[in-house]
């Protein structure tokens, strides 16, 4: 028991944006239209390629090789998601907005 | 650098951090703002530009002002950075070709495909620093790996191998590389696989650090992988957008891993928040099918003993092209409703001729758009936009229903659960309740099919049989195209 408070206690800024997120996350996107479903999971997917920061951070201090090349593997394929998801998701997007202002 | 004391930590200040975490709220804020513009249509590609502007500020200001302590107490910033940059350079170049080239129709295999190269750059961010931090509590002579730092990699390996390993596999699903494997034994493995995944954390966390013992990790990475592929497999292709919606939020936790291990409040904040919208997508989804996401991952529908009503002896009534064609030029108010085999056979562009063909004989075609028509929900508004159909030509499946008894001619294109009555009349039925396009409401209906096979739900459907249903059997593009230049022959 002790050692879940410790653990609570030790992590409470970090829990407390977990908690705070996942209210805004709900809150945020609890009303789209089921059009735009596709566009904002792939806006989405972009978004958690901000994993990319962990990779650039380990890559910043490798030190053998092997972690040069885990870290270098890393930083290549968060760019992919983070590039190719919103890209992806401007051209899903670009195919709405074309149409409405051609009305 | 200046220590200040609070209450209950320790810090150190200094200009670059204070830098750094203003970015990271900055890129937060962006985060936020852009997830909620990208869920109204008005707003949503600004709000994809302005979380893309929060990720490069928190890329570049990581990499301009980032600072670890070592084991000296002095500070270090990012080494590597030309290759850092250079792998940044190859990514971008790689990742912007890849999404600009891909066809429109292989959309959701590429958003899956992205989304698992950040489920395995979660991955190999925990292989890298979990020897780290082994070897640091080895040599402190620690009993156990009892820390949320321990935690937070393993399970940010766990999530993030599952992911990658999930996306590859509705990748190749969606691809038509991969086929569907159903078989009532993977749910079991995969129940004591997601249970042997679990207790395989505790146990590493349990055991005393040995410094440079690696089986351990590599071992969970491993587990994972196998885990990811067996989940996938049974499900069926078209529920495919549902699991990779899903899978999208565990990447998202696996980024929000990385940010509770480095304390990194825009990976944790970016995170969390797609961990949580992805889920609610993926609930939203599930509802829009009217099943729950249980019933997706097990996959009971279609395997399931609901046999539907007796068919042995009813027959369905054929049109000609020429008949076809007649009534349609004669129609006045004419709806399409597309489905998954429209998408497949790249048909939208023909819809799209006749839809103007008719027009300048003076019928109006619109078309019903079912939520989950196409490949994912929205895939079809996205495919038929691309093929130059005009915004308000697409309507909702409840507009559409209340101008089905005004309808001359419904055209069903390669749709089939999406038009059927047993959602409505057959409570017996798997997928009764699920809200459908009332197609046997309006005065005809024509179905374009290429064989009177089942839906994905494996039901049979009783509109073939109704009265005013008329088939008309061949591959969509094929046949559309017939029946456009037999229109024009009139």
């Amino acid at each position: 028991m002790n050692e879940i408070l410790k653990f609570l206690f030790e992590y409470r800024e970090a829990i407390f944006i977990i908690i705070l997120s996942i209210f805004l996350g709900i809150e945020v996107i609890s009303h789209v239209p089921s059009v735009l479903h596709t566009p904002l999971m792939s806006g989405a997917n972009a978004i958690h390629g901000v994993v990319i920061i962990g990779a650039i951070i380990v890559m910043g201090h490798a030190v053998n090789v092997l972690s040069m090349v885990l870290g270098f593997i890393a930083v290549v394929l968060g760019t992919l998601n983070v590039v190719g998801g919103f890209v992806v998701t401007d051209r899903m997007l670009e195919m709405f907005t074309k149409k409405k202002k051609n009305q | 650098m200046e220590t200040i004391q609070t209450l209950t930590k320790t810090f150190e200040f200094s200009e670059y951090l204070s830098i750094l975490e203003v970015s990271y709220i900055l890129a937060s804020m962006l985060f936020i703002l852009g997830l909620k513009k990208l869920s109204h249509p008005d707003t949503a590609r600004s709000g994809n530009l302005w979380a893309a502007v929060g990720m490069g500020l928190a890329i570049v200001f990581t990499i301009l002002f980032h600072k670890t302590k070592t084991d000296d107490g002095s500070y270090q910033g990012i080494h590597n950075i030309g290759w850092i940059v250079g792998a940044l350079v190859i990514g971008t170049v790689v990742g912007w070709m890849a999404a600009k080239k891909v066809k429109m129709t292989a959309m959701p295999q590429m958003v899956s495909l992205f989304n698992g190269m950040g489920g395995a750059c979660a991955a190999l961010i925990s292989m890298m620093e979990f020897p780290k931090m082994q070897n640091e509590l080895a040599g402190s002579q620690a009993v156990n790996m009892l820390s949320g730092e321990a935690l937070a990699i393993l399970l940010g390996l766990m999530i993030g191998g599952v992911s990658f390993a999930g996306s590859m596999v509705a990748f190749g699903k969606l691809d038509e590389r991969l086929g569907d494997v159903k078989s009532p034994l993977l749910r079991y493995i995969n129940l004591s696989f997601l249970v042997i995944l679990f207790a395989f954390v505790i146990f590493i966390m349990l055991k005393a650090p040995v410094a440079g013992e690696n089986w351990m990790i590599y071992t969970l990475a491993a587990l994972a992988l196998i885990y990811g592929v067996t989940f996938v497999l049974p499900i069926g292709g078209a529920d495919m957008p549902v699991v990779i919606s899903l899978l999208n939020s565990f990447t998202g936790v696996a980024a929000a891993m990385g940010g509770f291990l480095y304390n990194n409040q825009a990976m944790l904040t970016g995170g969390i928040l797609v961990g949580s919208s992805g889920t609610i997508l993926t609930i939203l989804m599930c509802k829009a099918m009217n099943r729950s996401l249980l019933n997706v991952i097990i996959g009971a529908f279609g395997g399931s003993s609901a046999a539907g009503p007796e068919s042995g002896d009813k027959t369905v009534k054929e049109i000609s092209l020429s008949d076809a064609a007649v009534l349609l030029s004669y129609s006045q108010k004419v709806l399409v409703v597309p489905g998954y085999g429209l998408a497949v056979a790249q048909a939208q562009h023909l819809c799209h001729e006749l839809e103007n063909l008719l027009g300048s004989k003076g019928v109006e075609l619109k078309y019903g758009i079912h939520p989950v028509a196409g490949r994912m929900p929205g895939h079809m508004n996205v495919l038929l936009a691309e093929a130059d159909v005009a915004y308000e030509k697409l309507q909702e499946m409840e507009d559409a229903n209340n101008e089905m008894n005004n309808t001359d001619v419904v055209i069903v294109i390669g749709a089939n659960d999406v038009v059927n009555p047993a959602a409505e009349e057959d409570p017996s039925s798997p997928i009764y309740g699920m809200p459908v396009i009332k197609a046997w409401e309006a005065k005809n209906t024509i179905i374009m099919k290429r064989s009177m096979a089942k839906g994905y739900a494996a039901i049979e459907n009783n509109l073939f049989f109704m009265p005013k249903s008329r088939m008309l059997f061949g591959d969509a593009k094929a046949t559309l195209q017939k029946l456009v230049s037999e229109i024009k022959s009139l």
